[in-house]
């Protein structure tokens, strides 16, 4: 029988690198499912706290709506140009109040506004969690009968879910306006033709697109913030981290399942 | 008397770090208990796991004659509703105002209407010295000592049968902390509720303990009643009642 080779140990050092981040990564997986599962779980079935989701609208919806507003503005003022720009190569310039709401209505909209509120929303719910966690408020909660499934986490999942395509199609119409605006006042269109042309070529389907975008968005922004906030460490760098991994972890997913559904939509045919 | 809570045998460990190593505790009715203990020794890692939110990898708890050690769901929140927990920082809702925190097992759990909820909330206050003024006002505007004594609120509104006190005292200067030890006693005697407390400071222990249970290294190395607390005849216990630098307990740092 052939003598097995011995592997010196320092061969296994990159092998046993790989295998500790591929495990902590299916680890993460498993417990992002599993908080998920969980918390939609609450979401579906009674006791609700109408209180609660309705104090959340206000803060994840109405609160958010100036910084929306003015991202919307400007991009659809420079989305504007920039295909005025590139569409004047080849004579091409008379698709801009088209291409302008299509891009808004089924792309930049529901992404630009998934990004921001993983900015201010999820890291604010994962800071404000994470700060609950370690005051004991979690378990103060839990003490009181309250499950935090219920009272914190499908609150906050319901009220982003709801608010985010309320505030899509708000950024969507600023967008478009935006540009419109710089169409109209640097680039020499007519305004009511602009208009015309935006409303005829929109179809149902690109608000439909936008609006399910908008609302997984939602569902992405909240449960990334809960999640972190959950599993906050204690001290001012836990919740610092929480709140960074939140918005962190909340714009890589909105990214990759804007994808994922554009895929699927075109695939579908919506 | 027959006991309203008991440990037996109850281990804890995080990783290598064995935190109680079976545990064995008795609170009777009407009685109150405290545990002190250095800093790391397990003290509120057995306070939670007796309140259940941390899970015993081995032993039991008995609550009123039921093991509720695997308890959850329905039966868990029975046993909830019955029991108390003052915590060390407050714990109070920052969102909500402070007749909201304290009426908030009454509201969300017993589902009482709001108007009744809030009447009971102030009349908890009253008890606890805080009038009706501070109803509406949120916890970050009162000052430690009140935060405390909106939490004894908190902890009493339901009428336990059995309170947990997480260092009640800590924090607070010497005569607030011997106003709180005051409406601690006076309000449990009041209810005839058990209570078990984990305190460092010895004049809250000696103000408020029927019996004192010592917890060194995840275990329970004495216990007796408060009146022979300075003659334990336990050198641990010894050292930690005079607070000394010196002896079997080596400081925590």
């Amino acid at each position: 029988m052939a003598k097995r080779e011995r592997i010196e140990p320092g061969v296994l050092v990159p092998v046993q690198f790989i295998g500790i981040v591929v495990v902590g990564l299916l680890r993460e997986v498993g417990r992002l499912g599993a908080f998920t599962a969980s918390t939609v779980a609450a979401a579906l079935t009674p006791r609700w706290y109408p209180q609660e989701i309705s104090r959340q609208m206000i803060r994840i919806g109405f609160y958010s709506l100036p910084v929306v507003g003015l991202a919307a503005v400007f991009i659809g003022a420079a989305l504007a140009l920039n295909i005025y720009t590139g569409g004047a190569r080849f004579n091409a310039e008379q698709f801009v109040p088209n291409i302008v709401v299509l891009g808004i209505t089924r792309e930049l909209g529901p992404v630009i506004t998934g990004l921001m509120l993983a900015g201010r929303v999820s890291a604010g719910i994962a800071a404000e969690i994470g700060a609950m966690k370690v005051t004991e408020q979690i378990d103060a909660l839990t003490t009181l009968s309250a499950s935090p499934p219920r009272y914190l986490y499908a609150p906050r999942l319901i009220a982003a879910i709801i608010t985010m395509p309320l505030l899509v199609i708000v950024a969507s119409v600023i967008g478009v306006a935006g540009g419109w605006l710089v169409s109209v006042a640097s680039l020499g269109f007519d305004s009511t033709v602009y208009l015309r042309n935006t409303l005829d070529f929109l179809e149902a389907t690109d608000v439909n697109a936008g609006l399910i975008k908008a609302a997984v968005f939602g569902a992405v922004i909240a449960l990334m913030g809960c999640y972190q906030g959950s599993r906050s460490r204690a001290g001012a760098t836990g919740v610092g981290r929480a709140a960074t991994l939140s918005m962190v972890g909340a714009a890589v997913l909105i990214l990759a399942t804007n994808y994922m559904l554009s895929t699927l939509f075109v695939r579908i045919g919506i | 008397m027959t006991a309203i809570l008991e440990l037996k045998d109850v281990e804890k460990s995080f990783g290598a770090n064995d935190v109680l190593r079976s545990v064995n505790l008795s609170v009777a009715r009407g009685q109150s208990l405290v545990i002190i203990g250095g800093s790391g020794s397990g003290k509120s890692v057995m306070l939670k796991t007796a309140l259940g939110l941390i899970r015993p990898d081995s032993g039991q708890i008995i609550f009123d004659g039921k093991d509720v050690t695997h308890n959850k769901g329905a039966a868990r929140e029975a046993m909830r509703a019955r029991i108390g927990m003052l915590f060390q920082s407050g714990a109070l809702f920052d969102s909500l105002t402070v007749w909201e925190n304290v009426a908030f097992r009454l509201m969300q759990a017993d589902r009482v209407r709001k108007k009744d909820a809030k009447e009971r909330a102030i009349e908890t206050l009253r008890k606890v010295r805080l009038g009706p003024d501070v109803a509406d006002l949120r916890p970050a505007e009162l000052s430690g000592g009140m935060q405390k004594r909106v939490a004894l609120a908190r902890a009493i509104i339901s009428q336990p049968d059995l309170i947990f006190f997480d260092e009640p005292t800590t924090g607070l200067d010497p005569i607030t902390a011997d106003a709180i030890n005051d409406l601690i006693v006076e309000q449990v005697r009041a209810l005839g509720a058990a209570t078990v407390s984990i305190t460092h400071d010895m004049a809250s222990a000696r103000k408020i303990a029927d019996d004192i249970a010592m917890l060194f290294e995840g275990q329970i190395i004495w216990r007796g009643p408060a009146s022979v607390i300075n003659e334990s005849g336990n050198a641990h216990v010894d050292q930690f009642v005079k607070g000394l630098a010196e002896g079997p307990i080596q400081p925590g740092f």
